[in-house]
């Protein structure tokens, strides 16, 4: 009968299933992601004093991921009323227009004539997605051109969208900050109405920033061809600890009459990173225009995960609606940006009283939470093998995870790969690390006198 | 993607003509109602002149509307209905005998305890939470099935089953290139959209016989039959959407023949587990019985009803392989399509799922309240089935109504019906003639047996 069949068919399949052919034998292994393959290396050292510079997710002092206070009040004043279907409009469209305002400024003509298309999306990954898909969509012919560096996944995301990437110079190796110059001439030489991706504030990786000038001949030149600027905005707050002056150059670029598209991020500026809650907008003609966008905006983000998950937009929006938490959250900006700061300061202190003959000044010039720091793969490699200290192989720092227990032992470590011999191995003792208030650095050789003595107080 | 190219020519301000010289438009997007996109040019080119100083025109000028979803458009022109004898048998969402959004116990306990916990919201992994990978693919598969033990499951946290579904897609339009998607006729609104912007090629297999208001058995094998090898045919687990008919435990070992037979790829998507039957088990047999032949089976799995998660967006998809090895290739591959779209999937839904899951305790409260709301929604069934019965005269077989299974139901009613429930009866139904059983009380079954009644008999 049917049982006896299904137990024939079970057993005869069952025995043969570990030599079958597999549907899947030509699915070779996907690379690993290199920034996630630093956490991955990270995790799996037992080094008990290891550091971890590789994902820009903030750490406090201590080397603690931070619940912000603003969050939890405003988780407190959250119901489980949030467990409804997954129209749960209202909240969406409060969301948006408070991230709107944030970015665009409170009183600005683009949201009192409703002048922007914008629905949430998945943190700042899931905006530029979006945006990507709909220029894909509607400019199936276009480009997109990235700065030099920029983000890794931003060349996956138009990657994945078919959409063929161009990059416009940007960082200066040298000089470790902007290539201004080169920028404007790649401006210049795109083609008219090209699409140009921009960071506004806390450029990912390198920290470099065009001043306020600068972004105004760049928005000039950005009028005189045409071209369409896309801001990713991850960083709202952490560059300067003021989210108006971190918004600068896209006012800049609605004073010159741009109609731009801006993806939002808050998961750095609110720590809500594991939420997922971004926003996407793109400013218009009017609000008719506006309407029409955001269809086609909700179409394309209904084929990929239906609506957006209601609980970190719930918080975000209580928090940017809310008059107290929001003035809680913006001062804990201004303590995260501020700590930061701080370490860039200490960590170029210490660099320099090391008597490092390299020139550390970019460790404070450059603004937000990563440090290029100029090392090359090979030291940053020695770093990971036989410091325990991790970063990104293009040398990117992210200041977030550098703390006053380990910036001494961060600066020493980077010291010691940037001078000391190709040949001479790098001894080092791990007894020498005892859980002790006074931990001497074991010295390396007659040569390395400067790291006798070290005090690694950890 | 041909269907969404935008007509700029007819568009063109002043302003940017060298722009749109460049990038001439192809064809008018679908749906277009020439008259509106003239006036709507017509009425930017009073206030172009004046604008121009003051902005950039936006380069998207010409962009329309997009049609609204079907589905939610029924919501909303229910809310619009002020009749007091109105009824929303539109969107799949669970509601109580008294019609109101249910959150489920043991989901806000689950969300308390989240909350004193207070953990960090760190990122999560790209394939997402660990403890939730590990609970539901166990939940599906069975925590002793044997492809759980030897790690020939490769498992993704996803959006909700959306969000699974279209992981899913990719990794198909990625590796199998021309490969064609069966899906059911009809099925839900959304599975053709998916497809599309992955761009999978998709074509139907008959599913409803209107003439039976049941399972075209025979036409869903032989379509399945004619497709070319190697296709992947969505099945739903249990609980088909929209029609609520289910094939036969007997009718699931013959639609596994056929798949084996023609080298198929068996792709189910479970949208519903526990709320067919009542049972969380029961609901995933059909599944189970294709993995325990060997076969290589693709699973999409959705929270978004059984928990009521729906604003959450939790789901997963499975994918299982014949070796740890392929299955471990296939998980590497599934997280690089779901860097750029998302990076890494929310963490808030995931954590709920594993602590209802992961405790035992919990687990049978879900347990009782999934068997509670099975059950209202049978009794439901039972209720309306009584009432037509008794009501019409004409002796039509209204069995149906008993033999479908989870939310939906398919009526049998054809469009002209439908317009009929709703502008004379003001009940809210898709036009195909579904009608979700998870918004009807038993309060309102002879109602809406009237309207059923009337709708059928006296509309044609």
């Amino acid at each position: 009968m049917i049982i006896s069949r299904f137990l024939r068919r079970g057993i005869s399949t069952a025995s043969t299933c570990a030599t079958r052919r597999s549907w899947w034998d030509h699915v070779t292994p996907a690379p690993k992601d290199p920034i996630i393959a630093v956490t991955e290396a990270f995790l799996a050292d037992p080094f008990p004093y290891k550091i971890n510079l590789g994902v820009g997710a903030y750490r406090d002092d201590e080397g603690k991921p931070v619940v912000l206070q603003c969050v939890r009040e405003a988780e407190g004043k959250i119901a489980a009323s949030n467990f409804l279907e997954s129209t749960s409009t209202a909240v969406s469209s409060k969301f948006v227009e408070e991230s709107a305002k944030l970015i665009y400024g409170q009183d600005s003509n683009v949201i009192k004539e409703r002048r922007f298309a914008g629905i949430p999306a998945l943190s700042g990954t899931g905006a530029c997605r979006l945006f990507a898909e709909f220029q894909k969509r509607f400019y199936p012919e276009s480009r997109i051109y990235l700065p030099d560096p920029t983000w890794s996944n931003h060349r996956n995301i138009w990657r994945d969208v078919h959409v063929p990437d161009r990059t416009f110079r940007y960082y200066h190796p040298d000089s470790k900050s902007l290539n201004f110059v080169a920028l404007m001439d790649d401006i210049k030489n795109a083609p008219d109405g090209s699409f140009f991706l921009l960071h506004p504030c806390a450029h990912n990786p390198t920290g470099v920033d065009p001043t306020n000038e600068q972004w105004r001949e760049i928005s000039s030149l950005f009028k005189a061809k045409n071209h369409f600027p896309f801001f990713d905005v991850a960083y709202q707050g952490f560059a300067s600890g003021d989210v108006e002056r971190d918004a600068r150059a896209i006012r800049i670029f609605l004073e010159d009459g741009h109609s731009i598209g801006c993806a939002q991020s808050f998961a750095k500026n609110m720590g809500l990173y594991g939420h997922r809650v971004g926003c996407l907008s793109v400013l218009c003609n009017d609000k008719i225009q506006a309407m029409a966008i955001k269809g086609q905006l909700q179409q394309i983000s209904n084929t990929m995960y239906g609506s957006p998950p209601i609980h970190g937009i719930s918080l975000a929006s209580k928090i940017l609606s809310d008059p107290d938490i929001k003035a809680i959250w913006l001062k804990e900006v201004k303590v995260m940006a501020t700590r930061i700061h701080r370490m860039r300061a200490i960590l170029r202190e210490a660099l320099e009283r090391l008597g490092s003959p390299l020139n550390w000044q970019h460790i404070t010039n450059q603004v937000g939470m990563f440090c290029f720091s100029g090392l090359n793969r090979a030291e940053v490699y020695l770093l990971a093998k036989e410091f325990h200290i991790y970063m990104t192989p293009d040398g990117r720092i992210s200041m977030a995870g550098v703390t006053t227990k380990n910036v001494d032992y961060l600066a020493n470590s980077i010291h010691e790969v940037t001078t000391c011999d190709q040949d001479a191995k790098i001894l080092h003792n791990t007894d020498a690390y005892r859980i002790n208030t006074d931990i001497r650095f074991t010295s390396l050789g007659a040569s390395k006198s400067r790291a006798r003595g070290m005090n690694l107080s950890l | 993607m041909a269907s969404s190219v935008l007509s700029l020519a007819s568009a063109t301000p002043s302003a940017s003509l060298s722009f749109h010289g460049i990038h001439k438009g192809k064809s008018n997007l679908g749906g277009i109602n020439k008259e509106k996109t003239n006036t709507f040019i017509k009425a930017k080119s009073f206030g172009r002149t004046s604008m121009v100083v003051a902005s950039i025109v936006s380069r998207f000028e010409g962009i329309t509307m997009a049609p609204p979803d079907p589905i939610l458009g029924v919501s909303e022109a229910f809310k619009a209905d002020n009749h007091e004898l109105k009824l929303n048998l539109g969107v799949g969402a669970y509601r109580t005998e008294e019609l109101q959004p249910y959150v489920l116990d043991v989901v806000k306990k689950a969300d308390k305890l989240l909350l004193e916990k207070g953990e960090n919201r760190e990122y999560l992994p790209i394939e997402g939470l660990a403890a939730f990978n590990k609970v539901t693919a166990e939940l599906l598969f069975g925590a002793d099935n044997p492809v759980i033990k030897q790690q020939r499951v490769a498992t993704v946290q996803g959006l909700s089953g959306t969000g699974s579904l279209r992981l899913a897609a990719a990794l198909i339009e990625r590796y199998f290139r021309g490969a064609k998607v069966l899906i059911s006729s009809p099925t839900w609104g959304n599975h053709k959209n998916i497809f599309n912007d992955a761009r999978v090629p998709w074509s139907e297999y008959r599913y409803y016989d209107p003439k039976t208001v049941g399972l075209d058995f025979e036409g869903m094998i032989a379509d399945i039959k004619a497709a070319p090898k190697g296709s992947f045919i969505l099945l739903h687990g249990c609980a088909h959407n929209p029609t609520g008919i289910d094939p036969t435990p007997e009718q699931w070992e013959i639609i596994a023949d056929v798949i084996q037979e023609k080298n198929h790829v068996p792709f189910f998507d479970i949208a519903y587990q526990g709320f067919a039957s009542g049972s969380l088990d029961a609901d995933a047999a059909s599944v189970r019985m294709f993995v325990a032949r060997g076969m290589e089976v693709i699973a999409a799995q959705s929270y978004s009803k059984n928990l009521g998660l729906y604003a959450e967006r939790i789901g997963a998809i499975n994918v299982v392989c014949s070796s740890p090895e392929a299955a471990a290739r296939v998980k590497s591959q599934l997280k690089r399509i779901a860097r750029p779209m998302y990076s890494n999937p929310p963490v808030h839904g995931a954590r709920i799922v594993a602590d209802i899951v992961g405790d035992s305790t919990l687990f049978n409260e879900w347990n009782a309240e999934m068997e509670m709301m099975a059950g209202r929604i049978k009794n439901v069934r039972h209720k309306l089935f009584d009432s037509l019965s008794s009501k019409d005269k004409s002796g039509k077989d209204w069995s149906f109504v008993l033999k479908q299974i989870g939310m939906f139901s398919f009526t049998g009613l054809n469009k002209a019906q439908c317009d009929n429930m709703t502008n004379k009866w003001h009940v809210y139904m898709t036009k195909d003639g579904r009608i979700s059983l998870a918004g009807l009380s038993l309060a309102k079954c002879e109602y809406l047996a009237d309207a059923i009644i009337d709708s059928y008999h006296n509309v044609s």
